[in-house]
């Protein structure tokens, strides 16, 4: 009785919050799951029943392994699991099977693996401390960082109902801040080395991490203003993180370096041939770009400037995932994008 | 008030809840030919829109009363004939005559639920954050845990066939307790001819009132009161019942329909005394028909006469809620015909008072949600109760410290425990028994429930279940709301309710196939009837 009114007193809201929003997971269970359901059964099934040369090979269903290996390898640790909930889901050729069990079990594996991201954002709170101290608990600091992170309800949506693993990617996201933060550099460097072998995507942030590492880790002190004292330099740090850097990914892609694969996994990582902008237009400065390039092409038309026949209809509106041309405007490669990119990311970098 | 986003907050919580519990599956889904409470509530829309009143309560060739015929009071049909306009307007399959038996489709389903979170969210929700914001003697913040904790019950969450009838009691509590009593009274009469079990609630409503009359004085003030009160009984009665007044037999129809003495004293598997003491005794078949009848008039009254005479004498707000609250455990426990989902007839006064014996009513709306597991397991609704339950557990321990609060004077027990000790000296150890208590009991719910969903009772000894829970049962269990308000008495019917292990027993006698539908009671093509 001790024992329990220790857990449920005062200073146990953190365990409350998140024994809540995982019981309210449990509730989002029969909701209506995305397309990306299916994508994860059959990885799945491809993890499960092909050898490993034929992961990024595969492709029977059109929902291909387009994510580095080590979710692969998630992915076939999961399916250890799943054997026991429903061997069928785990047949490659049973394309959209989703019984009960399946359901079950995967939402089950996202709740479950949603566990470190309830560790991290724990990490998290501890690294945060208000300046004064609150009395009321909705004031302070942690908590709402808490709620915040715990029941973001975009999240909730995403992978609860749409279905995906963001869960635990951004608890490792989560956790490699926090190590960062509390000084344990290699860590939060190992940490997002990993990561970005889960999901590639987080390459977005990948140049914040590499700054902030050199600047904070591989300078070992600062002058007495607070600015980098250049002689302080440490070849070993950089090399030390280098070298975590590249151990990890030789773990990941090593196997496909050994068998030829690497060009084909990139092909399926980075796949260029998508086109600009996705099915489903992100709200970017692409998406004005295409927009304003849309009107012009209409003003043209009308104002008679531009041939008819020579315009293709109804190209990016149409909801497909494709390469095309603009129409008014210059058309833009991947590497425009690239170089855009950098130019941004730089132009922060110098005023921090 | 201060922090109603808190409250907002709450309010907001508690309709994702219900409306992702909602999502499940409903009763009778797929089940031809007779369905469920969902087709009920479907059928009464059809019938209500395209027949005339005087045929509503009748049987005839368009109306079949075998087939989920009206059986509760006019408003309900009423509210039907509402939502009946509303599926009009969407799509007229839903509710033409005789076609739309058992229609089922995600649109229509869309549709009740819509009805039911309509409903909840204009009548049962705001008197719940009323009642909350109205209570004193307590911070805000134990106002919004107070809330959270009721709206979270997971009784009503899952039991969602509307529960207009306990939002418009509430309102009635809400009215009478802040001497409102015009507007209480009337709330309360549109709650009875809404649902006629809130008839359960009748008795504390009328001496509660009597009292302020007398306490007025009979000569003056009291006996204007006493006046406006029944005028606004009969005004509300008579407006409800105009269409009936009509013709003597569509009264007496209506009548009959709401009050089936002749369906014996006790259906299906309920957690109540007469179905408890079955599994040794078979009352039905000692008992002939009228004396059963006459028996559990009896005991009802007697155990629910010595609450509702103190307050008559000792009007107040709290005396009123846990009057309440013994009252309709009373009627629970002894009345004719009783179903398992009239325990929410007494888990709703309970949750009145939540703040005042956190402890207790927590354990007991614990149990309560327990005790209709049978019933929601049949609706495939096992993840979200067991989700629900867990959700609340959580509530209320985090919000009111209930392990803390177990002292003798927390539990309301210290008149019980003095009295005791004028003759056991050493009778000390009450509260620690009751957390003992406790947590059996928790393990117990926790132990059946894994069970009644993983196996099936054994072959050659049907009774073990029953003999054994039972034996831990009946030497286990506290009165629950002993208070100082009232004499040991009043006690009575709640530690009965323990006493005999009532859920857990009603769970075994289900599961051990122990008889206790009435052999003579034939219903051709009819399943036992949801009855509340």
């Amino acid at each position: 009785m001790a024992a329990l009114s220790v857990m449920t007193g005062g200073g146990s809201w953190f365990l409350a919050l998140a024994l809540g929003v995982t019981l309210l997971k449990c509730l989002l269970i029969p909701t209506y799951h995305s397309t990306d359901f299916e994508v994860h059964r059959n990885w799945l099934a491809i993890t499960h029943s092909l050898p490993i040369s034929q992961w990024y090979y595969e492709a029977t269903s059109e929902w291909t392994l387009d994510y580095p290996p080590f979710f692969a390898w998630f992915e076939y640790a999961l399916s250890h699991v799943a054997k026991y909930f429903d061997q069928e889901m785990l047949n490659v050729h049973n394309l959209n099977y989703s019984s009960s069990r399946t359901l079950l079990f995967q939402r089950f594996s996202v709740i479950f693996t949603d566990a470190l991201f309830v560790y991290a954002v724990h990490e998290c709170c501890k690294c945060v401390d208000g300046k004064k101290a609150c009395k009321e608990l909705t004031e302070k600091p942690k908590f709402i960082l808490s709620v915040l992170l715990l029941w973001n309800f975009g999240l909730l949506i995403v992978d609860h109902i749409h279905f995906q693993y963001n869960g635990f990617l951004f608890g490792l996201m989560l956790l490699s801040i926090a190590r960062l933060f509390q000084k344990r550099h290699m860590e939060g460097a190992f940490l997002f080395a990993v990561l970005l072998h889960f999901k590639h995507i987080y390459l977005y942030v990948a140049p914040a991490y590499g700054i902030y590492l050199l600047r904070s880790y591989c300078f070992t002190a600062n002058k007495p203003d607070g600015s980098i004292r250049w002689n302080s330099f440490s070849f070993v740090r950089l090399i030390s993180l280098g070298l975590t850097v590249f151990l990890v990914s030789a773990l990941s892609l090593g196997p496909f370096l050994a068998l030829n694969q690497l060009p084909q996994v990139f092909s399926r990582l980075f796949p260029f041939k998508r086109g600009l902008c996705h099915a489903y237009w992100a709200p970017n400065f692409w998406a004005v770009y295409n927009a304003l390039d849309k009107v012009l092409s209409v003003i043209g038309l009308q104002l008679k400037l531009l041939d008819p026949k020579k315009i293709p209809k109804a190209s990016m509106t149409s909801g497909l995932v494709q390469q095309f041309q603009h129409t008014v405007l210059p058309s833009v490669t991947p590497l425009v994008t690239l170089i855009c990119t950098l130019i941004a990311i730089l132009e922060r970098k110098t005023s921090f | 008030m201060e922090k109603w986003y808190l409250m907002t907050a709450v309010v907001l919580l508690g309709l994702t809840v219900r409306w992702t519990v909602s999502l499940n599956s409903y009763s009778g889904a797929g089940k031809p030919p007779m369905f469920g409470d969902y087709e009920a509530q479907r059928h009464w829309q059809e019938i209500t829109f395209n027949l005339p009143i005087k045929q509503w309560y009748f049987n005839s060739s368009d109306n079949n009363l075998q087939y989920w015929g009206l059986d509760y009071p006019p408003l309900t049909a009423y509210h039907s004939l509402l939502c009946a306009y509303v599926a009009q307007f969407i799509n007229p399959d839903w509710i033409a005559l005789h076609s739309s038996r058992g229609y089922e489709s995600q649109a229509h389903k869309l549709f009740m639920r819509a009805t039911v979170l309509i409903a909840d969210l204009l009548i049962y929700i705001p008197a719940v954050v009323l009642h909350c914001c109205c209570l004193k003697e307590i911070s805000t913040k134990k106002k919004i845990a107070n809330a959270l904790c009721i709206l979270l019950y997971p009784g009503l969450i899952l039991i969602d066939y509307g529960h207009f009838h306990l939002g418009l009691a509430l309102w009635g509590v809400l009215g009478v307790s802040c001497d409102w009593d015009l507007l209480g009274s009337l709330a309360f009469c549109l709650a009875v001819n809404y649902k006629q079990m809130e008839l359960y609630h009748s008795l504390p409503f009328f001496c509660f009132l009597l009292g302020k009359c007398f306490k007025k004085g009979l000569k003056g003030k009291g006996f204007v009161l006493f006046v406006k009160l029944a005028g606004t009984v009969v005004a509300s009665f008579t407006l409800c019942w105009l269409p009936f007044f009509t013709e003597r037999a569509q009264a007496l129809q209506v009548l009959r329909r709401l009050f089936p003495v002749d369906r014996g004293l006790f259906e299906d598997k309920v957690a109540n005394i007469w179905c408890s003491v079955s599994v040794f005794l078979k009352i039905k078949d000692i008992l002939p028909h009228h004396v059963q009848i006459i028996v559990s008039f009896c005991l009802t009254l007697l155990s629910l006469l010595p609450a509702c005479v103190k307050l008559t004498l000792q009007p107040s707000p709290k005396g009123f809620r846990f009057t309440l609250v013994s009252c309709a455990l009373s009627f629970f426990l002894f009345s004719f015909q009783v179903h398992e989902k009239s325990i929410l007839l007494v888990s709703l006064p309970v949750c009145l008072v939540l703040s005042e014996i956190p402890f207790m009513s927590t354990w007991f709306l614990l149990v309560s949600t327990f005790s209709m597991l049978p019933l929601l397991l049949k609706d495939d609704l096992l993840m979200p109760s067991v989700v629900t339950t867990m959700a609340f557990f959580i509530a209320c321990a985090t919000s009111f410290s209930i392990f803390e609060k177990t002292s003798e004077e927390e539990l309301r027990l210290k008149s019980f425990s003095v009295s005791v000790r004028k003759h056991l000296p050493r009778f000390t150890f009450l509260p620690r028994i009751i957390q003992h208590l406790f947590i059996i009991s928790v393990i117990t719910m926790v132990l059946l429930t894994l069970m009644t969903v993983t196996l099936d009772p054994p072959q050659k000894l049907p009774d073990l279940f029953s003999v054994l829970i039972s034996t831990e049962l009946t030497s286990a269990n506290p009165p629950l709301l002993l208070r100082k308000t009232g004499p040991e008495l009043t006690s009575v019917p709640i530690f009965l309710y323990f006493i005999c292990g009532t859920p857990t027993t009603a769970w075994c006698a289900k599961r051990c196939h122990v008889r206790t539908q009435d052999s003579n009671w034939q219903t051709p093509g009819r399943q036992s009837r949801t009855y509340t």
